[in-house]
């Protein structure tokens, strides 16, 4: 896993690679990376996991062998287009508040026969193995692109996870004494070249959020929303962020509400 | 078996673009995994891409180009409707080969 990390350097335009290496010399390195990523933008390899996600998702498959076509994911069964751009939100059938993963783990288990367990298993992907739940989410995300984010938060569970999710957003702890906010409520903050969104913030908070899922080219992955959350809880030396819990779909909900109102604009590319 | 490629072909003026994304570990056989093995060499090792049966592009590749490349190139001719393929061959044997209509 981490040697893969070390092939930061070679990204997805290996010939564009040489020009920007030139130009980081001049100008401020955020423009470059800016410019790195708008070059790169044209040849995203996310639509190669978009593709697969939505070959993947009119299979059958599981022991019911099903697609997963008839899966409401809140505008009603099948239907697809749009459905990111209002999640996370109450579902009457499952009782509770569930963010794009939690519900696509449920109709794995309704509809295609998986247990709990192994609809769970294995969320994201690495060198050795390409994980589907990344697929889904990359088809599924795709299919929200300029869609304006609507997170309602008309139900009252819908409310209580916001306000759970904001409660961990500013809960400082771990041994590093750390909250979200610690990077992610200050404006011009970075983490080495990076800049850090700040998220209490609404246009950093939309930004942020519409940017995920990304193709991290140093990790020549597609990573989801819900693996930057994973990261950054281990970044903050936080125990781990159990998905699909109650606590990951909560600090989802917080943020996805925030960015309410901006164009979602995601698979992106990212560093 | 390998993913599918995605082909976007399109002409302008007189010639045809065609930018091809491939699915690929492009693995360089430097590297080591966690036990300290080496990792094998696995790469795509020669794309050709052909216009109505004609080659019009014929690469030889090597561990440097990046895990899942992108391949963007333009050729003289093409019509609306033509048929571009693209083929990859690795040094495990493995091939693919796609198909895009130029729009």
């Amino acid at each position: 896993m981490r040697a893969d990390y070390r092939r930061a350097a070679r990204g997805a335009a290996c010939l564009f690679m040489l020009g920007a290496a030139a130009a980081l010399g001049q100008g401020s390195a955020v423009d470059e990376i800016a410019k790195y990523r708008a070059a790169l933008q044209d040849g995203n390899p996310a639509e190669l996991w978009e593709a697969r996600g939505e070959d993947l998702w009119k299979q059958k498959r599981g022991p019911n062998n099903a697609s997963l076509e008839s899966c409401d994911l809140g505008l009603g069964p099948g239907v697809v287009k749009g459905a990111y751009a209002q999640l996370p939100k109450y579902f009457a059938d499952a009782d509770r508040v569930m963010d794009l993963e939690t519900r696509i783990v449920r109709c794995m288990v309704t509809l295609q026969g998986y247990t709990e367990a192994d609809a769970r298993k294995g969320p994201f992907g690495g060198p050795d193995r390409k994980a589907d739940m990344e697929a889904y989410v990359a088809y599924v995300t795709s299919q929200s692109r300029g869609i304006r984010m609507n997170v309602a938060l008309s139900h009252p569970k819908e409310q209580e996870a916001y306000r759970l999710g904001e409660k961990m957003f500013y809960f400082r702890g771990g041994t590093h004494d750390f909250a979200c906010a610690t990077c992610h409520a200050e404006d011009a903050k970075r983490i080495r070249l990076q800049d850090l969104p700040n998220l209490t913030q609404k246009e950093g908070a939309q930004k942020a959020y519409t940017t995920w899922p990304a193709y991290r080219v140093s990790q020549g992955e597609l990573r989801t929303f819900q693996w930057r959350l994973n990261d950054c809880f281990r970044q903050q030396r936080f125990p781990e962020l159990v998905f699909a819990s109650d606590a990951s779909i909560a600090l989802t909900t917080f943020l996805a509400r925030n960015a309410n109102g901006a164009a979602f604009d995601a698979p992106a590319i990212k560093r | 078996m390998a993913d599918p490629m995605k082909i976007r072909a399109s002409g302008v003026g007189d010639s045809t673009e065609v930018k091809v994304l491939m699915s690929h570990e492009m693995e360089t056989g430097q590297r080591k995994d966690a036990q300290g093995n080496t990792i094998p060499a696995w790469h795509i090792q020669n794309v050709t891409a052909t216009w109505n049966g004609k080659t019009v592009l014929s690469a030889q590749w090597g561990p440097a180009v990046s895990k899942n490349p992108f391949l963007a190139f333009k050729f003289k001719g093409g019509a609306k409707g033509d048929k571009v393929e693209i083929t990859w061959t690795d040094n495990r044997g493995d091939k693919r080969t796609d198909v895009a209509v130029i729009a």
